[in-house]
């Protein structure tokens, strides 16, 4: 872990009963930079991004964050009041159902606004401002601010989630299959869009996908799980293009080439 | 009464509810759990407000009960009747003569004294129970102090509505730090509950929670910084007592559509006409 280090986490262990589901696992983040989870369903990718994230414990290992400030926490031990408010002002969570992350009885604008209250912004002027600004930059027309998500598409959704995520300017982004359940043609409008805000607002995110491609098109580096061991990471291109482990070559080959 | 304590209730029921009053008063807003007791009358009559008036009633109290600003309603009259039978106190429907008052929906426009305390029916004590269905989620919130869904509620309503819609039960911020409920009395209400000197406590039966406002506590009612918190009222004077700074009631007086506005505090209304001030219809009647 160097100084520069935003999240790292060392030896965390889980496992369900007799099924493990984190064996071991060391992740380092640094800001702005991608890094994506891939593996098959059940290697325990979305065990790990709960677990990063403090809403699961680990039976044994260490999360550290390292706030704006550069002091170190560990995630685990913090008092839970910090917690959540690292999770609704420096973190943010993106489902990949966003209806768990949204108010579907609030409108558009106040789902995007929400997070600046929770902040303790109280002005309403402001407060739409940004919530126009914010569904701008996910390509969502200012004259649906005031609809229910409910009359949104599936696509809509994730954009209207992705916008009341980042709102806040979080450094951190957890991303939990973002682009799961979406048709082709709007997942790659999505992606496209998740790779702009990101690199722009220089977030740092852990994408936790299991599509290769997603992996490829927006992550740096990549980690790949198989039941609750990291048999490959490295570099994107590198491990996707010389895959090392068995595990691997066989998710490589298993995609089909267009 | 034979056969029955002071004021309805068991000695041990009221130490239980002095103690929970002693809680929440030492805790503005904060909401305290008390075993309600089964009470004569239904929930949503003021089970929570009478077990609270019964707890704190002494022999010497004069009780004054209003139901909407009203002495004269069902409601009022039945627990005024229930207290003058099980304590024998003296009762008022005069503001200023009371020492203690029990009210739903309504504070009077009087203001109140040091030496007055004021027992409010409340409901439903939990504010933010519409947007959170966990009552464990709300009371981590209420701990944690996150009350940003709230002010989302007021964003809807000022995106939708141009204006909070909110025209009753209007949250407030008790002493900077919780969130209350206020019981249903009008936001027009609200900023009297704002450094009143006497004490105000809150009983919900069916819900089982007392809360409190001590004599002096800051009460805020929740705003933006660019749509400042308004108390709405009818536009128009009282008809009887001409008054155009109180609380108003409509009511309709014929099948052609007729209205009447008039005070819905009565004690306040018949204070003005026996002082001499005449509305309207006051002044028609007097000519007859």
């Amino acid at each position: 872990m160097t100084d520069e280090t935003l999240l790292s986490a060392r030896r965390l262990s889980l496992s369900f009963g007799t099924i493990p589901a984190l064996v071991s696992v060391d992740v380092d983040l640094w800001p702005g930079e991608m890094l994506a989870v891939v593996g098959e369903s059940g290697s325990g990718k979305t065990t790990l991004l709960n677990v990063l994230s403090g809403r699961l414990s680990p039976d044994s290992g260490t999360v550290w964050y390292r706030d704006p400030a550069g002091r170190l926490h560990d995630v685990h031990a913090m008092e839970a009041p910090l917690l959540r408010k690292l999770h609704r002002s420096d973190w943010g969570f993106v489902q990949q159902d966003p209806r768990e992350n949204l108010r579907m009885g609030v409108t558009a604008g106040g789902n995007v606004g929400e997070r600046l209250m929770a902040q303790g912004a109280r002005h309403y002027g402001s407060i739409r401002e940004a919530a126009l600004d914010w569904l701008s930059q996910v390509e969502i027309d200012a004259d649906r601010i005031d609809d229910l998500p409910r009359t949104f598409s599936g696509g809509m959704l994730q954009r209207l989630q992705i916008a009341r995520t980042l709102v806040t300017h979080p450094r951190l982004v957890f991303m939990d299959e973002p682009t799961g359940g979406l048709d082709v043609s709007v997942q790659a409008r999505l992606l496209d869009l998740i790779r702009t805000l990101v690199s722009r607002l220089r977030i740092a995110a852990l994408l936790v996908t299991h599509d290769i491609a997603v992996a490829r098109l927006l992550a740096h580096r990549i980690m790949v799980m198989q039941r609750g061991v990291v048999v490959e990471a490295g570099l994107t291109d590198q491990v996707l293009d010389d895959p090392q482990h068995a595990y691997t070559q066989l998710l490589v080959s298993s995609v089909l080439q267009a | 009464m034979r056969g029955y304590n002071f004021a309805y209730l068991d000695e041990q029921t009221k130490r239980m509810i002095r103690r929970a009053l002693l809680k929440a008063v030492a805790i503005p807003g904060y909401q305290i759990p008390f075993g309600s007791r089964e009470m004569p009358l239904p929930y949503g009559w003021g089970t929570g407000g009478i077990q609270v008036t019964a707890s704190v009633l002494g022999p010497d109290d004069v009780l004054k009960v209003i139901d909407q600003g009203a002495d004269d309603t069902t409601n009022a009259v039945s627990i005024r009747r229930f207290f003058a039978r099980t304590a024998g106190v003296r009762t008022t429907t005069r503001t200023t003569e009371a020492t203690l008052i029990q009210t739903r929906h309504r504070i009077p426009e009087t203001p109140l004294r040091e030496d007055q305390i004021i027992v409010y029916q409340v409901p439903q004590p939990e504010p933010l129970y519409r947007l959170e269905a966990s009552r464990a989620e709300t009371r981590r919130m209420h701990a944690l102090a996150e009350y940003g869904v709230m002010h989302v509620k007021l964003y809807e309503d000022i995106a939708r509505f141009g204006q909070v819609a909110i025209s009753y039960d209007y949250p407030v911020m008790v002493n900077r730090r919780y969130l209350m409920a206020p019981s249903p009395i009008p936001a027009f209400d609200n900023p009297k509950l704002h450094r009143m000197p006497a004490l105000q406590l809150f009983g919900a039966g069916r819900e089982k929670r007392i809360y409190a406002v001590p004599p002096y506590t800051d009460v805020r009612s929740l705003d933006f910084e660019d749509h400042p918190f308004r108390a709405g009222r009818a536009p128009h004077a009282c008809g009887l007592c001409g008054a155009a700074d109180s609380y108003l009631d409509e009511v309709v007086i014929d099948d052609r559509g007729q209205r009447l506005f008039v005070c819905s505090d009565t004690d306040y209304c018949a204070e003005r006409r026996a002082a001499g001030h005449l509305g309207t219809e006051g002044v028609a009647e007097a000519a007859e």
